[in-house]
């Protein structure tokens, strides 16, 4: 499965629950997929998902759900200690690794060969880390939504990109429209 | 009353609960008596953009934040200023130790020095310079501003105003 595969397959689990998705194409195809007030969409800045969704995590009490990237996540390593050391146990970590930096024309990252961000995320001092394979995605979400613990999903997947079109809502509105559904 | 505790005093006046910190020598005063107060939720980060990521979340999730940082992280963090606090409309005081100014005593840093101010300027970010002590009565007002205009607004505090660096 490729990432939008599996963001179609967890749509509707996402639906109802605060998620910040990563910068480029996981956000264009989760505003294609089910565009929803309650998701805060990436414009730019690479690589903050998971901080951003650890700091609206730790100020409020709903439960938060990262849409993260390997390529992201290796450029923001810093964010595994910091996740660690301030447990939320409302947030969920979902890197979908590809092993590659797919909205750059899927160039190969390390996570292809010889690293492993479960282990790095284990070595960072998070407790709660699962590897998973692609098809089993919506169960161990749901797991780690009902489980109501921190957790680290990294999600193993294929290659590759559908076609959507680029986000051109204002990111005034954007911002409006999630801080109201958080607020809600 | 000191400064470090009338900066806390201030934050917690104006409601900044969710503070990031990246440590310097001139800070470690400020940090370590934000860390003391229960008012405040203090949470160290590895790098200042990481730090901003954080605060962005915090204000979405209905807190107040602020990041303390060296100047050196302007470097740093100009692109998550300009795509993610900018772009998206969001408050963030930055209260920034201004090294390699006047009473600086390791050359290298006054090469960030020099380009500090051109690089906030170029951003668009209102900026106030801490020189002397009595400038802390400004640092209320500038709060205010910050949550007034939902901007990012630097304030550079330098060796001076924390009276001296170390033993200099």
């Amino acid at each position: 499965m490729i990432r939008s595969e599996i963001l179609k397959e967890i749509a509707p689990i996402l639906r109802d629950q605060l998620v910040v998705c990563n910068i480029g194409i996981p956000s264009q195809e989760l505003h294609a997929i089910d565009d929803q007030p309650t998701n805060f969409y990436m414009l730019g800045t690479m690589g903050l998902a998971s901080s951003i969704g650890l700091g609206l995590a730790l100020a409020q009490p709903k439960p938060v759900i990262v849409i993260d990237g390997d390529g992201s996540v290796l450029t923001n390593l810093g964010t595994l200690p910091t996740i660690a050391n301030n447990e939320a146990n409302n947030y969920i970590l979902m890197i979908i690794d590809n092993g590659s930096y797919g909205s750059t024309g899927d160039q190969p990252t390390y996570t292809g060969r010889k690293t492993s961000l479960a282990g790095m995320a284990r070595a960072a001092g998070c407790e709660n880390v699962v590897e998973v394979q692609d098809v089993d995605t919506g169960k161990a979400l749901q797991a780690a939504i009902d489980g109501g613990k921190m957790t680290v999903m990294v999600v193993k997947c294929d290659s590759g990109n559908a076609k959507m079109p680029v986000i051109t809502m204002d990111p005034v509105v954007i911002r409006d429209r999630f801080m109201q559904a958080v607020a809600s | 009353m000191s400064i470090d505790r009338r900066i806390a005093d201030d934050l917690v006046a104006n409601g900044v609960s969710f503070v990031t910190t990246v440590p310097c020598k001139q800070l470690a005063g400020v940090i370590e008596e934000i860390d003391q107060r229960d008012d405040i939720f203090h949470i160290p980060s590895n790098k200042e953009d990481e730090g901003m990521g954080l605060c962005a979340g915090a204000w979405m999730g209905g807190k107040r934040p602020a990041i303390i940082m060296q100047n050196t992280a302007i470097g740093v963090t100009i692109n998550t200023l300009a795509t993610l606090i900018q772009y998206y409309r969001m408050p963030l005081p930055m209260l920034i130790s201004y090294r390699g100014e006047l009473r600086e005593p390791v050359a290298c840093q006054v090469e960030m020095a020099v380009h500090t101010k051109a690089l906030l300027a170029q951003l668009n970010i209102p900026t106030y310079h801490f020189h002397w002590q009595k400038d802390v009565e400004e640092f209320d007002n500038i709060l205010k501003y910050t949550f007034m205009c939902n901007k990012p607004v630097a304030i550079l505090t330098d060796a001076n105003f924390w009276g001296g660096y170390g033993d200099q």
